[in-house]
Order: structure tokens, then sequence, then C-alpha cells
């Protein structure tokens, strides 16, 4: 005989605001099976816990139902509350009124009475769950992190400072990131290369991190702390061991003409090459596009100038399978493509360039040597406009909806640096709103305004276009004076919307990790878990999640790091029991559930059934329940009902739906 | 391939010319224009408000006409062309007004925004095609810098009107190019030539005007051409100075298939 208790919580006024939860305690009580209701201001707090304890001893309950927030929320607190109080914990169910009631309705009568049917739903499960033991599967002791930008080397440092072995693989031929291009950094003025690069050094001499550069994450199966990842090691044709380093290679190279990427194309670089001179590994590679020696055979300079005898025209692609209990995501950004934003004559003008490109362009290390120049004639400018949220804050469906966050600071950032450097120009900055959260960050864009005269201009810019004299004409409007603006300028620069990097759909997919409209990864919980993913084992690091700057992305990437350290000093982790499995008898071995399987849980062995008394052998399906996630596909592909899921069976589904078209 | 033709208005009276020659040279070119009967104004810059039916009924019953003949709609004029597509657009995505206009009209079946339209400057790039046109081109407009002015309606909202990039716009360029002739691409060729505010304003109406005439002059245009007998308008009397001569497209076109004198005649 089931004692049933069923638990209604108010949440404040998110459920009682909308729901009558006292009507729902009354009638509940009438449901087969249910000996006892009560509700409770909030049910998970240490007192409505105590309740749900008390009851479960004092009524004997033999199954619990909780009218409350989504099972995502708190389905774990009230499980560990019905454990302790001695159920097992599968004996369970939650309701939800919440994210699936009283915040979607207005009406109570209304709201009232979906809270009814969803509670009686839970009860007619409950009634048919069964008491379940979760088991345990290990835990690799190894993190891998994708990205070895700024995000990724520090959450590949604190995970390897705390004794862990860390992977970095980053795609390009050297780890270092959008923050190598950069030339300084707000709000302190301190140079980029010179706090990142004794970093770079640092992943690169600790004997915890491996770094596979120049290579791609290319499969991953397994789960959370087993998992299983293929790695592509891209051919270099420079061998690792033996390369020095020396450059020669570069310098001799006769085919110089592909656009320097880490330049942003403002100038070109050599067949082989690294991407900047403090790269970390100091190992070229051979772009085979553009090489000689790979498009017509003959050439081979390279090789011939190589005193260690590193170049390999014979290399091939490497693949490698290493194993992790957790993964980090650490891919960061680019900025929006600016094709569809001809006003701002990007793709017309070389003297129209994206704030990245300033950057490279006032790096002593840059295609200039850190003299900005107009890109058309090499001449100094002497007026500079600054252009900002190009396609950022950007409802059309040409720019991103968000802000960029970074632009702001950044561009007074540039603005200062200009007048520092060149005190006879003058800097014009068109903006919707100057947005400068952040510690010391509104003193730093007033100072920009205050002690260095840049001239800010609260309206946009409509077009920018050729002038006669051969300068650019800019066309705006400034909605502080109400007047159109016409100003002729030397040098255009966009505060270019960024995005996350374009590989990370790819590699979202392969983690099943989920992204939002703009292909930012999204967290498990937008406040309370902003560094992981909802999929288990899963880490978010640095703008692959969203927009931010530096400090923020080296704070969110230690705190990724220090989930991934918890999850790794576990030696077993107690696996999810609701995983599918097969009834022998009824299985007729077609392999439709192997098919859907996502996580390659199912096999087939011949086994000896038992049939109406009739002993025979069949191939019939068996379900791995380490590597089953308890997604339920098989069950709803399985043609002849062989295959059920536990705590989510065929019949306990169709119980609620019964109990709900009651 | 036969089109349901919308000439408009001022096609029948100050831009008669931009008319007679899209009809001949479709015609040359293998293509028919059937006009509407009994059109009616497109409604001009009314039908434009997002809260006016009745003003929108006139572009609705050319559409609907279209529809019934399994056509597209051809558009010469920008304005019209703006106008019908918008509403248009309407009709096929915005609830509201598609039941209130189809309530309003209460006929059998409901229009939906089911007819295509095109502009005839769509026509030749995409069916017609500008290198079947060059073959055409009997008479070459060779030496002829001649500046595209685009002007507004045909290019914005881009997301309604899908005619071409609004900032960098090609499709009048490649035409001149068809006829044989160069086109001189100046930064002012999308500019507003003041529309309606030569009613209000004179010397703002003047001062765009001119800012697009020096810009078309700066880089070396001798002339130019529109498809917008307001713009047409703008650009003829509201300069200050003696400006660069502008024709329609159309009669370029005409001149270029060398059948100018027999329409004239």
């Amino acid at each position: 005989m089931q004692r049933i208790g069923v638990f209604v919580c108010h949440c404040g006024t998110n459920i009682a605001g909308t729901v009558d939860v006292k009507r729902v305690v009354e009638a509940v009580k009438k449901e087969p099976g249910v000996v006892y209701a009560e509700d409770y201001q909030y049910m998970c707090s240490e007192a409505g816990q105590q309740k749900i304890a008390d009851a479960v001893k004092n009524e004997h309950l033999t199954g619990i139902v909780i009218c409350s927030c989504s099972p995502r929320m708190h389905e774990g607190t009230f499980r560990k509350a019905a454990e302790k109080a001695g159920l097992n914990p599968y004996l369970v169910e939650i309701a939800n009124i919440r994210e699936q009631c009283s915040w979607i309705h207005k009406d109570m009568e209304e709201g009232t009475e979906k809270a009814v049917i969803l509670a009686r739903a839970a009860i007619a499960k409950v009634m048919l769950n069964a008491p379940l033991q979760p088991g345990e599967s290990r835990v690799v002791k190894r993190a891998l992190v994708i990205g070895g930008g700024i995000a990724g080397i520090q959450t590949a440092l604190d995970i390897a400072d705390a004794g862990y072995e860390v992977d970095i693989v980053e795609k390009t031929p050297s780890i270092g990131g959008r923050m190598s291009q950069l030339d300084k950094t707000f709000p302190t003025l301190d140079c980029s290369s010179c706090i990142l690069t004794p970093k770079m050094g640092e992943v690169n001499a600790h004997e915890k991190i491996n770094i596979y550069t120049y290579s791609e994450v290319e499969k991953v199966s397994g789960f959370v702390g087993d998992f299983s990842v293929d790695i592509r090691k891209k051919a270099r044709y420079v061998d690792m061991d033996k390369c020095t380093g020396c450059g020669l290679c570069q310098e001799k190279c006769p085919s110089r003409k592909t656009p320097n990427e880490f330049n942003r194309g403002l100038n070109t670089r050599p067949a082989i090459y690294t991407p900047f001179a403090q790269a970390v590994p100091n190992v070229p590679v051979i772009d085979t596009e553009a090489c000689i020696k790979f498009k017509t055979g003959k050439c081979g300079v390279c090789s011939k100038v190589c005193a260690a005898g590193a170049i390999d025209y014979t290399q091939k692609d490497e693949i490698i399978t290493r194993e992790y209990g957790a993964i980090v995501v650490a891919t960061g950004f680019d900025t929006i493509n600016l094709d569809k934003f001809d006003e701002y004559y990007y793709n017309q003008s070389k003297d129209v360039i994206t704030a990245l490109e300033l950057e490279r362009l006032m790096n002593a290390a840059g295609p200039t040597g850190g003299n900005v120049v107009r890109l058309s004639n090499g001449e100094h400018p002497k007026n500079i406009v600054f252009i900002q949220c190009v396609g950022s804050r950007d409802v059309t469906c040409r720019g991103k909806s968000y802000c960029s966050k970074i632009c702001c600071m950044y561009t007074a950032k540039q603005a200062m640096l200009l007048k520092d450097h060149y005190p006879d120009v003058d800097v014009h900055v068109f903006y919707i709103d100057v947005r400068t959260p952040g510690k010391n960050f509104d003193e730093f864009y007033r100072r920009a305004v205050e002690e260095y005269d840049v001239d800010y201009i609260k309206g946009q810019v409509g077009k920018v276009s050729e002038a006669e004299n051969g300068r650019l004409l800019v066309q705006g409007v400034d909605l502080i004076d109400n007047r159109q603006i016409k100003m002729e300028a030397d040098l255009v620069v966009l505060a270019t919307a960024i995005e996350p990097n374009k590989d990370v759909r790819k590699i979202a997919t392969m983690l099943t990790a989920s992204i939002d409209n703009n292909n930012f990864l999204t967290e498990a919980h937008p406040k309370l878990r902003p560094v992981e993913s909802p999929t288990a084992g899963i880490f978010l690091s640095g703008v692959c999640q969203g927009p931010k700057d530096i400090p923020e992305t080296v704070a969110q990437a230690g705190a990724a790091a220090i989930k991934v350290v918890g999850l790794l000093a576990k030696d077993k982790l107690v696996t999810n029991p609701c995983t599918a499995q097969s009834n022998p008898l009824f299985c007729n071995g077609c392999s439709a559930c192997e098919k859907v399987c996502p996580y390659g849980a199912i096999s087939y062995e011949e086994q000896q059934v038992m049939d109406g008394g009739v002993r025979e052998n069949r191939r019939v399906a068996v379900v791995n329940s380490a590597l089953c996630q308890g997604c339920g596909a098989c069950t709803v592909a399985c043609p002849s009902g062989a295959m059920d899921l536990k705590g989510f069976s065929n019949r306990q589904i169709l119980a609620e739906v019964d109990a709900i078209c009651r | 391939m036969t089109y349901s033709y919308f000439p408009g208005c001022t096609l029948k009276n100050k831009a008669k010319d931009l008319d007679f020659y899209a009809r001949a040279c479709a015609k040359a070119l293998g293509f028919q224009l059937e006009e509407i009967p009994e059109w009616q104004c497109c409604g001009a810059v009314y039908p434009l408000a997002s809260d006016e039916i009745a003003t929108k009924l006139s572009s609705v019953r050319a559409l609907k006409d279209a529809k019934a003949k399994g056509q597209d709609l051809v558009t010469v004029c920008s304005a019209c062309h703006h106008v019908i597509k918008r509403v248009n657009d309407d009709m096929a995505n915005v609830e509201e007004i598609r039941t209130k206009v189809n309530n309003y009209m209460s006929d059998e079946e409901p229009y939906n925004g089911e007819t295509k339209v095109l502009h005839y400057l769509e026509v030749l790039r995409d069916v017609v095609g500008f290198d079947a046109i060059k073959e055409k081109v009997v008479n070459p407009l060779k030496g002829r810098k001649i500046g595209a002015y685009y002007g507004c309606m045909l290019l914005r909202p881009s997301v309604t009107m899908q005619f071409d990039d609004p900032e960098n716009p090609s499709i009048i360029e490649d035409f001149i190019r068809a006829i044989g002739a160069e086109p001189v691409v100046y930064p002012m060729r999308n500019e507003c030539c003041g529309g309606y505010i030569s009613l209000k304003d004179k010397p703002m109406a003047a001062n765009m005007v001119d800012q697009i005439m020096d810009s078309a002059a700066w880089k070396g245009a001798q002339e130019l051409i529109t498809a917008c007998p307001l713009c047409m308008y703008n650009l003829r009397n509201n300069g200050t100075k003696e400006g660069l001569p502008v024709t329609y497209f159309t009669e370029l076109l005409a001149e270029a298939l060398g059948i100018k004198e027999e329409v004239q005649a």
C-alpha cells in the first residue's frame, strides 16, 4: 500500500501569486494514495526540508511529490532531504508548478487548475516509482582546455597548479590568442605582451601542461569524468624537436604574399611562418597553400637553409586519442564581417580600419613598427574618427543585438594613446552611450574626455565616403546639439562587434554543449553556475560564453579551473541510475535502439531466452549503464516495447498522461 | 514572358518618357508589359503609415489583379515600386493589416501577399540578363561617362526591398555597362534627393541636390540616370547651379537598342 506525501511550495509569491496553493493542497488530499499534504513558503529552505523529513518519518511515506520549481533547480535538494529521512531518493517526484505554470499564467483560476493537474500527474507517476541505486564511474585525472588564448592559458595554469594534468589544444600555430595582438590594456595602459608572454612561457614550461598547437579537436565521446577525445595534430612540416627557432627559414622563404593573419591582413607573411616573434612554441609551420614546394614541387629553400634539418615535407596529420575527466571551452572571439556595413566604407578604403587593426598599427611589433599611418598613402593622420557600436546593439538582421562590452574602454584607450604619441591629432568619438562599469573604468574614460580633450559626440555615423581631397568624409549626427555633422577625417576606426569564434558551433555539437542564438555557449545557470555548461563535465572560460574584457576573462578562467579541480579531486562519480534497460523477452534484435543512441551505450549479444517454455538463442540489445545518459531516445525507437528507462518507464509516463486526461 | 504592369500616375503625365521607353524596350527585349486595367494611384507616401488601411487598398487591388492572372507585377517608377512592394510585404507578414484589408475588400479569396513585385531593372538583371542586353545593343553608348543616381526608394528598407546592397549598390552600374557606357561611381549616388522637402524648405532641397551633382561631377560623370520621377524633378529643378543632365534609364536603353527615334516618332 503506497503512502504518498505532497508538499506544495509558495516560492514566496512566485507560485502563490498565481496559484492558490491551499486549494492545491485540498485537491491533492483527495487523490488515491495520498495520505499527507501541506504547503509552505519556501520548501527548499532548511525548515521546508525539515517538514519533508518529519512527514516521511511520522507518516511512514513511501513516496513524495514536491510541487515547486523546475527539477533542474531543486530536484537534487529534495532527493537529498528524502535520503536523509530514510527514503530512497528516487521515490521523489517534482511537479513543476513554477516555470511551467505560475510564471506563464496570469489568471489565478487557470493557474490553480493547472497546478492541480500537474500535481496529479506526478502523484500517478510516483505511485509506480521503484527505488533505484546509483552506480559509480571513474574520474580521469586530466583536463582538456580547448583554446590557447588568455582564457585557456589561465584556466590551464590554475588547474595545473592544483596538481592536475592539463592539455591545451590550440588551432593556430601558437598560443596567445587575441591578447597577443593587443598593444596596451585598459585601464592601466600596461603592455599586453609584457603581461601575457610570461604566462605563455609559464604554460610552456609547466610540467603538468601539455600544449598541442596547430591542432584541433576532432571527436569527443564519453561523459563527465571519462571523456575520450581525438585530437588532430595538423602537419607542421617542421620537426618540433629538431627546430631551434632561429627564423632563417622564414627570412629566406621566397613565397611572401600571403596576408598575415596575426596582423589582420595589414601586411603579408612568408609561407613558412610563426605568427609572431614571441610565439609559443617558437616553431614555424608551413602553409601548404602558399608554399611553392607544395604547389609546384620545386623550391625547398627552407630545407636547404635549415641547419638543424628540421624541415620535413613528408609529415602527415596525426590523430591522437586522449582521455580526460573534464573539458574547458575557451575558444574566444573574432570581429564580425563588415560586408553588410558598406556605409562605413570599410571594404572600399584602406583608411577605414577596425579597432583590432589599429591595435596592430599601434603595436611596436606590428606591420608599421608602431607608427599609426594612413594605409592608403603612409601619411600621418591628423583627424581621426572613432565610430562605436558598429554591429553591436544592432537589432537588424545584419548586426548583433548585444553590447560587445569592450569597445567603449578600448576606444578611450586608443584615443588617449594616439593623443599621447601624436599631440597634433584631433580625435572624435561617435557613440550611442559610453558604458564603463568596472573598477577604475569610468575614471579612465573621464581622463580621455577631460585631460586628453577627446571629442565625444553622442550620435551615430550614417555614411563614410571619399572626400574630394582624398580624405574621408564622415557624415553623422550630434544628438545633443541636434545638428548634422560633416567632417573630414584621415583615419576612421570602427569599434566592430565581436562574436564567438566560428568553430564554436562545431565544438559545441561535439560536446553536446548548448549555445544561444548568437553562438555563445550557454551557462548551466546564468547567475549561479556561470562557468559550467548544462552538459556535465564541460566548463566555460572567456568570451565563448559572452563578451568580456581581460580582467573578467581571467577571473572566469580561474573560476572554471576551480570547478574542474573540484571534479578531478573526486575519485569516483555517482552515476545517474535512470538508465535504459532492455527486456530480452520482448527484444527482436532489430537494432533500432542502437542506431539512435547518441552515446554508443547499446550493443547486441546472443542470449539464451526462455520464452513460453521454449528455450532459444536470440540476438538481444544490452545497455552499458556506465555509458547510458538516460536520454530515452531508444525507448521511443524500440518497436516492440522492450526498451524502458528506469525512473521514466513507459508505464509511468502513461500513468501521468492518464492522470492529466482524467 | 508577360508581366502585369503598373505605370503609376506620374508616368501618364510628367514622366511619360519613362513609361513609353520602358514599354518599347520591353518589346525589343522580348517581354510583354500588360497594363493593369483601371489601376489606381499607388497612394504615394500615405500607405507607408503603419496604421493606414484605406490608402493601401489601391496597391492591393493592383496586386490582386496580377495574382488573378498569375503574373508578376512590374513597375518602373521607384516610388510606386517602393509603395507597392512594401504594401505587399505588409499583406504577407503583418496579420493586422492583412485581416483589416481583406475584411474591407470582402472578396471571396483573401489576398496574402502572393504576387511577386519586380522593378523593371530587376527584370533586366534577373530575367533578361545584362549579358543578353549587351548582345542586343546596336548603338553602344561608347565613351559616355554616366553616373547612376539611385536615391532612396529602390534601396531602403533593404530587408523589404531586397533590391541591392543599400550602401554600395551595383545594379545600375551594371546596366550602364550593358548599354556600352562607362559607369561612374560617386559617393552621393544613394543619398536622398530631397524628396518632398522642396515644398517646405527650398534651401535644404537645393543643398541636397548640389551635394549629389558636385559629387558626381567630381568623379567625372557627364550625365546622370535615374528611375524616379521625383528624383528627376528635384535634380533638374532644385540645384543652385547648372547641374549635369539627367535622363531616365529607359531612354538610354532605348537609345542603345536603336529604337529611340522610332519611339519618339
